[in-house]
């Protein structure tokens, strides 16, 4: 099936832009929003299956239309492309498996714990988008086996550093703060810091890889 | 070195914030804009002391008593209505007024609208955190919120004179704010409960949004979901969105509202209806109508 977009209205300064039936990059789909509508749009805003394109002031989000158009063509072109040749490094990021969910999450998905620890360490995860808090990376792109609901009583206060899964996503809380996703790590890695540049230690198309550190 | 001018805060009950035009440019990583909640109001302030409109003013919600130090400044007051006083006289808002080194500007709680912003002639000049010096109450990120005693310095008064005495208020409308459908809006079972509901403005309300509460008090049963175990991905939010949340009471998000969120927004604000929304205080009504 070819890859399908679809442009939502979102009020008078907005648009939502859609897909389905095609793996691109968030990040990627609003940086080629970014390029194609030029001074035309103020902020494009990543998220799972979308993009917030917001128009400057004097546009319209009509004015946007065929000019999001355009970029999707050359998102969904160099796809392929663009997720074969990252030649940056993955960062590393070294997780104390010892998270309060580990146990169900491997028994939802029918593993060992130590099962769920080689599966997430196993295969390299791309940051597909940010959000939730500063600095907070959605990860894609994990082992499949990793399919897990997000909690049905989210916890008050998740600490920061959790390591964390929901849906086939993987996340790493930066602060404290409540949260539903099912807790399997946690690491001393900082994930926000005003005071350091960039703030984001991983930032929307980073390539992360997480290794296992026994207990301190 | 010139010693400091500016003011220091003598006195500060309920929430005071830093606040200008906001920090764009950090969705990507999950950092909102943030900014004034009211945009025009503190537009108004700055124009008002001829100040650029990236100006820092200070959002008051609440009681902000400051005393000046160092030399005479200008100061303004706009957004919500209420009393402000100079060493204990009325000198009203919405008027520049000349602040002396040991004077004591009062700027009282609001009895219309919600937000006041205290405008300085050459803008609040605490330091910026990633090119802002607007709080993010949800994201904690920006000056922290001031305190009695803190100093507060003012930056070199712009070139631009001043020029007007005194400014219109802004009448606080009871008209339906308008809203335009959203996204989302078929994941309802029927939209048109966003205007055809009397809502109530909810206690939890603050920067981050509003939240509304059917004045008949149980949730409109159309805005519940179509199919309650569907889940939606996490995508963009805009200031102005109206989100539903399982509870059936809607949020609208206001400056500080997350990046992306996973409820359904199923309305949005008109942007120049958005400010009036951060001007409602708890218990107030409202109403939408389609744009």
């Amino acid at each position: 099936m070819a890859p399908v977009h679809r442009v939502l209205s979102y009020g008078d300064r907005a648009l939502l832009v859609e897909w389905a039936e095609v793996e691109v990059l968030p990040a990627h789909v609003a940086e080629a929003v970014l390029a194609g509508c030029g001074d035309r749009c103020a902020v494009a805003v990543p998220g799972a299956r979308t993009v917030l394109v917001v128009a400057s002031p004097g546009t319209t989000p009509a004015d946007l239309v065929p000019l999001l158009d355009r970029a999707w063509s050359e998102v969904v072109e160099g796809a392929g492309a663009s997720a074969a040749v990252t030649d940056d490094l993955p960062v590393e990021v070294r997780v104390v498996y010892d998270g309060e969910d580990l146990a169900a999450v491997a028994e939802h998905c029918g593993l060992t714990p130590d099962e769920v620890v080689a599966a997430h360490t196993g295969t390299s995860w791309t940051v597909g988008f940010a959000g939730f808090a500063p600095g907070f990376p959605y990860l894609v792109g994990g082992d499949p086996r990793l399919r897990v609901p997000r909690r049905s009583d989210p916890r008050p206060r998740v600490p920061a550093g959790s390591v964390a899964l929901a849906d086939d996503l993987s996340g790493i809380y930066p602060s404290a703060t409540p949260g539903g996703w099912q807790l399997i790590g946690r690491t001393e890695a900082v994930l926000w810091d005003v005071d350091r540049d960039p703030p984001a230690l991983l930032p929307p198309g980073t390539v992360v890889r997480f290794v296992a550190e026994g207990p301190a | 070195m010139s010693s400091p001018r500016g003011f220091e805060v003598a006195e500060v009950t309920g929430a005071t914030l830093v606040q200008d035009l906001g920090r764009p440019g950090w969705s990507a990583v999950g950092l909102g804009r943030s900014g004034a909640a009211d945009r025009a109001a503190h537009a108004l302030a700055n124009r008002l002391l001829g100040n650029a409109e990236d100006a820092a003013t200070l959002e008051v919600v609440g009681q902000l008593v400051l005393e000046g130090v160092g030399a005479i400044t200008w100061v303004v007051v706009t957004g919500g209505r209420g009393p402000v006083l100079l060493d204990g006289q009325l000198v009203g808002d919405h008027a520049p007024v000349a602040v002396p080194p040991g004077a004591h500007l009062e700027v009282g709680p609001a009895t219309q609208g919600l937000r006041r912003y205290v405008g300085v002639r050459g803008g609040v000049a605490v330091a910026p955190v990633l090119g802002s010096r607007s709080r993010d109450v949800l994201a904690e990120v920006g000056p922290p919120p001031p305190r009695r005693g803190d100093l507060l310095p003012v930056g070199a008064a712009p070139a631009t004179p001043l020029r007007v005495d005194q400014a219109t208020p802004q009448t606080v409308a009871d008209s339906p704010l308008r809203v335009v459908a959203g996204p989302r809006a078929d994941w309802v079972h029927d939209v048109h409960a966003l205007v055809g509901t009397a809502w109530t403005v909810g206690e939890q309300s603050n920067r981050v949004g509003v939240r509304l509460r059917s004045a008949g008090g149980s949730p409109p049963p159309g805005l519940a979901r179509v199919d309650p175990g569907r889940e939606l991905p996490s995508e963009g939010l805009w200031r102005g969105a109206v989100q539903v949340p399982p509870s059936g009471e809607p949020v609208v998000f206001l400056a500080d509202h997350p990046v992306t969120g996973g409820y359904p927004v199923v309305g949005v604000v008109v942007d120049a209806d958005v400010d009036r929304v951060a001007q409602l205080r708890p218990g107030d009504p409202l109403r939408l109508r389609w744009a």
